[in-house]
């Protein structure tokens, strides 16, 4: 009993002191914000390095360092040098919240760079607003993830390099009415996925909005591996077009097993499908007859893309996709807004990130809206015989 | 009428599935009284066997053998390091070393792999066959599927029933200590229970792998538990209960998914379970037990 008490008294003890060495840590770090300015800026990176979207990640990093190697090998900003941590969140939005904490409060990032997904993003946009430190998602499609869904008032801290799910569901329901003259569809969803939810709600308007008609609306969940039943369900509504917002993982085995149901129709997606694993699961001839939305083609012959591909691929040995792209597009949006900051302070950074105006990148000249969303256009991308043609350019009205 | 052919075949190509692994949960327990929770992730590592043997240039039964020997051995290895030294706890600790391990296996396996998907080779050509005008199909694959587990339900009925070993699965399943007494290599015969149980659920992964195409290290979480329902529907510790088990289940998900809510399948699933325990806790083939005194 006695020592039951001792016990108790040091271990009450122990809690104490570290409460108070934590506050006391709290107070230093205060004063260290005020401190002489540090002589590097140091940017988080919170990407999928492993998990379902882990390819996205990794592409992104990949873009990313191209920018911030460049710029360091010549001689950094202000003389001063980028620092690029990359921690991996597993394609999970809870570790992407940690993730994001320990690039604030270990690595003491000042702004940071990611996630691709906008679940992922979203995971962290609180906590981000919370300590004011701007974010730039490289491809977080989602509306949600700048703007607070009930005050409608703009995330002033995070910033994304892509245009917007309104922008990709509303091109494509356009594509099959305009394009393809098709005027039914089905629509069949991820509903774990806020990406995909938010892609289909927009196409779905759009669609009817056009004269179309949505026969059929179906979801799944991430992870899930049969979809035979619900595709026949589909089938025997007999739609024109088939509309598969989804990842490349249940997207690929969507298609394959759409296609040894019998049907033939033209199925489309969004960006989510831009990944070589599609290919795989799919199986080429699957894909012939496929069509979605991109942030970019690597068969665009403008000359700055030309470039950049050749260039990627020398480094990696891959032909980049739109995550590659994104990724080093959300790096120069970056860059150029350190280099108007002037110094490593995150209010300053999301200042010039706002104020972004004219910056090139290899997906366009990129302004902010006033939600903090890029003006550009959006690329059509059909497969055949597995490989990636471009189709169509689609601007912004 | 076609269409509901169709979902039929859709359903018990994916229940085949759910009745191979359901056949390791229900030996498991019929022997030892164990929810062997690390079940599904086995069938994980026999698709990677398989991912593996196929890459290597292996054709399908080739790649089949070797994963399900090779997860022989695994579930052997699990059982003699993870639940013997447990024998004679507290049910509830055993319990949670059979979460632990599951945990183990997919995390181990995402540092030995990679989290990334992997995609098996063609090993064998695709060919449809169609009826009525093309509204029903079914593919070579969805007969393999289903002509594989078949086949190795009834290799598993012979075993149980008509080998030394068989006899000793049941007398040991009876009474362990009775068997015991009457000169059965206890032990032996758990391990023996082990090796089968995750063999049949490695050629489920290598049937997957092969079906859908797509292989990642969380696969066996979601086909763990639906077998692990479907076990128990068909009564827990009964052979053909958990095979019947797996096949309805899969019918039911394919009918709930075709004519009602496509995301309502994986509630209805659990709600069957719920609903079995409620009514008939034994399932449906199963019998009352009296809990010995």
């Amino acid at each position: 009993m006695q020592w039951k008490k001792s016990f108790v008294a040091a271990v009450s003890l122990v809690v104490t002191a570290s409460l108070l060495t934590a506050c006391s840590g709290g107070g230093s770090k205060d004063t260290a914000a005020n401190a002489p300015v540090a002589n590097e800026f140091v940017i988080g990176g919170n990407f999928e390095l492993s998990g379902g979207q882990a390819t996205f990640g990794k592409a992104a990093v990949n873009g990313a360092k191209m920018v911030f190697d460049k710029v360091n090998a010549e001689g950094g900003i202000n003389g001063k040098k980028i620092k690029f941590v990359v921690l991996d969140n597993k394609s999970e939005a809870t570790e992407s919240t940690n993730v994001a904490t320990k690039l604030i409060n270990s690595e003491k990032a000042v702004a940071i760079l990611g996630c691709t997904t906008s679940g992922d993003t979203l995971g962290m946009v609180q906590l981000a607003m919370d300590k004011k430190i701007p974010v730039l998602s490289t491809s977080a499609t989602n509306p949600k993830v700048t703007v607070d869904e009930n005050t409608k008032k703009t995330n002033d801290f995070i910033f994304r390099a892509c245009f917007i799910d309104p922008f990709q569901g509303t091109v494509m329901a356009n594509f099959t009415l305009n394009n393809l003259k098709l005027n039914t569809a089905a629509v069949l969803t991820d509903n774990q996925a806020p990406y995909s939810k938010g892609l289909a709600q927009f196409f779905k308007e759009s669609f009817a909005k056009g004269g179309g008609e949505i026969v059929a609306d179906e979801g799944y969940v991430t992870g899930d591996q049969d979809f035979k039943a619900t595709l026949t369900k589909i089938r025997g509504k007999n739609p024109d077009v088939l509309y598969v917002p989804g990842y490349y993982e249940e997207v690929g085995k969507i298609v394959k097993q759409a296609r040894e149901l019998g049907m033939t129709m033209p199925i489309m997606g969004g960006d989510g499908w831009d990944s070589p694993k599609l290919t795989e699961i799919a199986g080429a001839a699957a894909l012939n007859n496929t069509f979605f939305s991109n942030h970019y083609s690597s068969e665009d012959t403008d000359p700055l893309v030309v470039d950049f591909v050749k260039r990627y691929k020398e480094l990696y040995g891959d032909v980049p996709d739109s995550m590659a792209v994104l990724g080093y597009d959300g790096a120069l949006i970056m860059v150029d807004a350190l280099k108007r900051a002037g110094e490593p302070n995150a209010v300053k950074i999301k200042e010039a990130l706002a104020a972004t105006k004219d910056v090139q990148t290899v997906t366009g000249k990129i302004s902010y809206d006033e939600q903090h969303n890029p003006i550009k256009a959006a690329a059509i991308i059909e497969m055949k015989d597995g490989k990636q043609t471009f189709k169509d350019k689609v601007a912004p009205k | 009428m076609e269409v509901f052919i169709q979902q039929l075949i859709n359903g018990l190509s994916l229940g085949s599935i759910y009745a191979l692994i359901a056949l390791g949960y229900t030996m498991v327990y019929g022997i030892i009284r164990l929810i062997n929770f690390a079940h599904g992730d086995v069938y994980m590592v026999g698709a990677y066997v398989g991912f593996y043997a196929t890459t290597q240039g292996w054709g399908f039964l080739p790649s089949l053998v070797i994963s399900m020997v090779v997860c022989a051995i695994l579930g052997v290895v699990i059982e003699r390091l993870a639940y013997k030294p447990l024998r004679g706890a507290p049910k509830i600790a055993v319990l949670i070393t059979a979460i632990g391990v599951s945990f183990f296996l997919e995390n181990g396996g995402v540092l030995a792999v990679g989290a990334k998907i992997r995609t098996f080779p063609n090993v064998f050509q695709e060919v449809q066959y169609h009826f009525f005008n093309g509204s029903v199909v079914i593919t070579n694959r969805q007969i393999v599927i289903m002509v594989v587990t078949v086949l190795l339900m009834l290799l598993l009925q012979y075993i149980v029933h008509y080998t030394k070993t068989g006899k000793a699965m049941r007398a040991v399943s009876h009474d362990t200590q009775a068997a015991m007494l009457m000169g059965i290599n206890v032990d032996n015969t758990i391990s023996a229970t082990f090796a089968i149980g995750s063999s049949l659920a490695a050629a489920a992964g290598v049937l997957v792998g092969i079906y859908y195409n797509a292989i990642n290290p969380y696969m066996g979480i979601m086909p763990g538990l639906k077998a692990f329902v479907a076990a128990v529907v068909g009564g827990i510790g009964v052979i053909p209960g958990a095979f019947v088990g797996g096949l309805s289940l899969g019918v039911i998900e394919a009918l709930v998914s075709g004519y009602g809510q496509s995301l309502y399948r994986d509630a209805v699933a659990f709600a069957l379970l719920i609903i079995i325990l409620i009514v008939k806790p034994s399932g449906l083939f199963g019998s009352n037990v009296r809990e010995k005194v």
